[in-house]
């Protein structure tokens, strides 16, 4: 089969903030530039995130970006690489009037500068009073973002590849990256794409677990492709949990709802919140009510027939309260949980939310991996921005509005980078000749495949197995039993079968081919939380409750060949100002 | 020419509330639809995640063209 071929100076896939943000610096550059999205740009699950942008403007309250630092690498649980965090928090003022220039509406301030909110785990002066450091477009920051970084993109005339998926990476023999290999979901055509420089910018992938706040196209897409190419994942281990996902579906019920006064049930009608953070109770960090919710479930304290939820308490707040302050809310429990909080409770559980790790790359955007000599060997070609990449600037746990920064500041430095190299490699390598096998192997086997489950069933297996063995709270025994559980459930995926095989919209095959991706987050996930022997950040086990900065201070590396793990070191040495030790984290 | 699969896809988006009601949407009146009714359901599909969200939860500020469709959507439940 002849397969079409396009070349390109850089291909983009995602649409997201981090790639619209990288194509526009590209495009403004004057390259070529193509991004594949999925689904039309503005639809990517940046639009999700309203929380808004850390930057240290000082514009309503003192800051420094040197607080803004030590509040992030101390929220990392000090697996933050402090080179990257410095270089992230040095530059957040430049990204915001960067975007501010480019047409975003922030909300303003009087005086007409950029309106400022304070948010958790900000703080001044290294852990002193609250910090002002959130910049925001009303609860749209993302949608606004999306949309003005969309608008610049075609005026740069980027070229948009919209409902393409990207199947495989193209690697030549030396190891360097010369594309990718593409579907394009309307017609089911596939296409090599031809680049120089190919960034991965593909999002999250919580889809791995049953209760996830992530919309349906967070796979991990460019994780499966870096994995199947060879390209170790980083910190797997690191899920951040958002305590209050409706139960069922995973749709968040936003802190506010707590913040105005509404409190967790168990079975017995108890407040257990007062048990676990006699003084925060309801309102501790999320990892803290995580943690509690899934301690409950596991007691037999949980609601309903299979004991496995809580229950949120709104309905002595009031219906004046509810309906004023919490309209939003009261529309979600309506229609996800049947339940309207005026007169019950909305059952809850922790649910997946952001993943901390990813694939490895440096401050500039370059995916690193020990393949050669180094430790941090450049792979040539390839770079990843976004939360897909592991930089490390959330280490362990990442804070609340460094999520739309992360996308800002690495999404330009990889395309500044790009750019660089672009100028030392102005010609395309040529492609290897085994350069379309892999993803033809897949499709083909797909389309061939015989008394194979549905892609339901196995999507089902793995999302069960990673909520039961890999969740907020971990334990020895169920994480043992959880890699072979997952890895049954991945040679399940191999034999994967689909009944439509036709070419247009086959949203069938689309869906195999993103469980090809999530089977293998899946399974770097739970073989480095079984690995990992202490409790840090997000990952929290019971076996061993402390932070073990002895053994543990350290980045873990997964590889999908004989899936085995290495480590290498936190970088722990900032560019310019002194490094913060690790000491307790502390609220 | 495989209109269903293509409205399928097009319900994936960027936020998990629309997906999940989206999704059930087309899985319970999608193939009842008339013709008009693609048509405001393709419209519908087009605006933006943000929008497409308010208009499902906020009773006032319909769009005419668009009020049969946004009625069932509105009726849609996990």
């Amino acid at each position: 089969m002849a397969i079409a071929k396009r070349k390109f100076d850089a291909v983009i896939v995602g649409a997201g903030g981090a790639g619209m943000r990288a194509a526009l610096q590209l495009s403004e550059a004057g390259l070529k530039v193509a991004v594949l999205s999925k689904v039309f740009p503005t639809r990517s699950h940046t639009v999700a995130a309203q929380g808004g942008i850390a930057a240290a403007l000082g514009n309503v309250t003192e800051d420094n970006w040197h607080w803004h630092m030590y509040d992030t690498v101390k929220g990392s649980d000090y697996l933050g690489d402090q080179d990257a965090i410095e270089f992230m928090c040095r530059q957040a003022s430049e990204v915001v009037y960067e975007l501010e220039h480019f047409g975003m509406p922030f909300d303003r301030l009087e005086n007409g500068k950029i309106y400022q909110r304070p948010f958790g785990g900000q703080s001044q002066n290294f852990g002193g009073a609250q910090a002002t450091r959130s910049c925001a477009a009303a609860d749209r920051t993302g949608h606004a973002m999306l949309h003005t970084l969309y608008q610049r993109n075609v005026q740069a005339n980027t070229q948009f590849f919209v409902e393409w998926m990207g199947l495989d990476l193209i690697r030549d023999e030396e190891g360097d990256v010369c594309g990718i290999t593409a579907l394009d979901i309307e017609t089911g055509e596939v296409m090599v794409l031809q680049a120089r420089a190919t960034l991965f910018a593909t999002g999250g992938a919580a889809r791995i677990f049953s209760a996830s706040t992530n919309a349906f196209i967070n796979t991990g897409d460019g994780l499966g492709m870096a994995a199947r190419a060879g390209i170790p994942l980083e910190d797997m281990e690191f899920w951040q949990f958002h305590p209050t996902g409706v139960y069922g579906v995973g749709v968040l019920i936003s802190e506010a709802v707590r913040g105005e006064g509404g409190y967790l049930l168990n079975k017995d009608g108890e407040r257990f919140m007062e048990r676990y953070a006699p003084h925060a109770k309801d309102l501790a960090s999320r990892d803290v009510v995580s943690r509690a919710l899934t301690m409950e479930i596991k007691e037999g304290r949980g609601c309903g027939r299979d004991g496995d939820h809580l229950l949120l308490k709104l309905d002595h707040l009031g219906a004046d309260v509810i309906k004023t302050r919490l309209p939003g809310i009261r529309e979600i429990a309506m229609k996800f949980a049947n339940a309207d909080p005026i007169h019950d409770p909305i059952p809850v559980v922790p649910t997946a939310h952001y993943m901390m790790g990813g694939i490895p790359t440096n401050f500039y955007g370059q995916v690193v991996a020990p393949y050669k000599t180094g430790p941090e060997e450049v792979v040539q070609g390839l770079y990843a921005a976004g939360e897909c990449a592991c930089v490390s600037v959330h280490g362990a746990n990442r804070l609340g509005t460094n999520s739309l920064l992360d996308i800002l500041v690495f999404g330009r430095a990889a395309a500044s980078q790009m750019v660089e190299d672009l100028k030392k490699s102005p010609h395309h390598k040529q492609l290897p000749a085994n350069a379309v096998d892999n993803a033809l192997a897949r499709l083909a086997r797909l389309d061939g495949q015989k008394d194979g489950e549905s892609v339901a069933q196995v999507s089902d297996a793995m999302r069960r197995t990673m909520q039961a063995h890999c969740g907020v709270f971990r334990f020895a025994d169920m994480l043992k039993q959880g890699v072979i559980k997952i890895g049954e459930v991945a040679e399940r995926a191999r034999h994967t079968e689909i009944r439509d095989k036709s070419r247009v919209f086959n949203t069938a095959r689309v869906e195999a081919l993103e469980l090809d991706n999530l089977i293998e987050v899946a399974i770097a996930t739970m073989v480095s939380a079984e690995a990992r022997t202490e409790s840090r950040g997000a990952h929290a086990r019971d076996d061993f409750p402390q932070r073990d900065d002895d053994k543990w201070l350290k980045h873990t590396l997964y590889f999908r060949e004989d899936r085995h793990l290495d480590y290498k070191p936190v970088r722990l040495k900032p560019l310019t100002v002194e490094s913060f030790p690790p000491s307790a984290r502390t609220y | 020419m495989r209109e269903l699969e293509r409205a399928r896809w097009r319900c994936r988006r960027g936020l998990l509330e629309l997906d999940v009601i989206l999704q059930r949407f087309v899985d319970e009146h999608y193939a009842r639809l008339d013709e008009a009714e693609l048509r405001q359901f393709e419209t519908l599909l087009n605006l933006s995640d943000s929008d497409l969200w308010d208009m499902i939860v906020q009773k006032e500020a319909d769009d005419e063209s668009s009020q049969s469709v946004l009625r069932l959507l509105r009726t849609v439940r996990q």
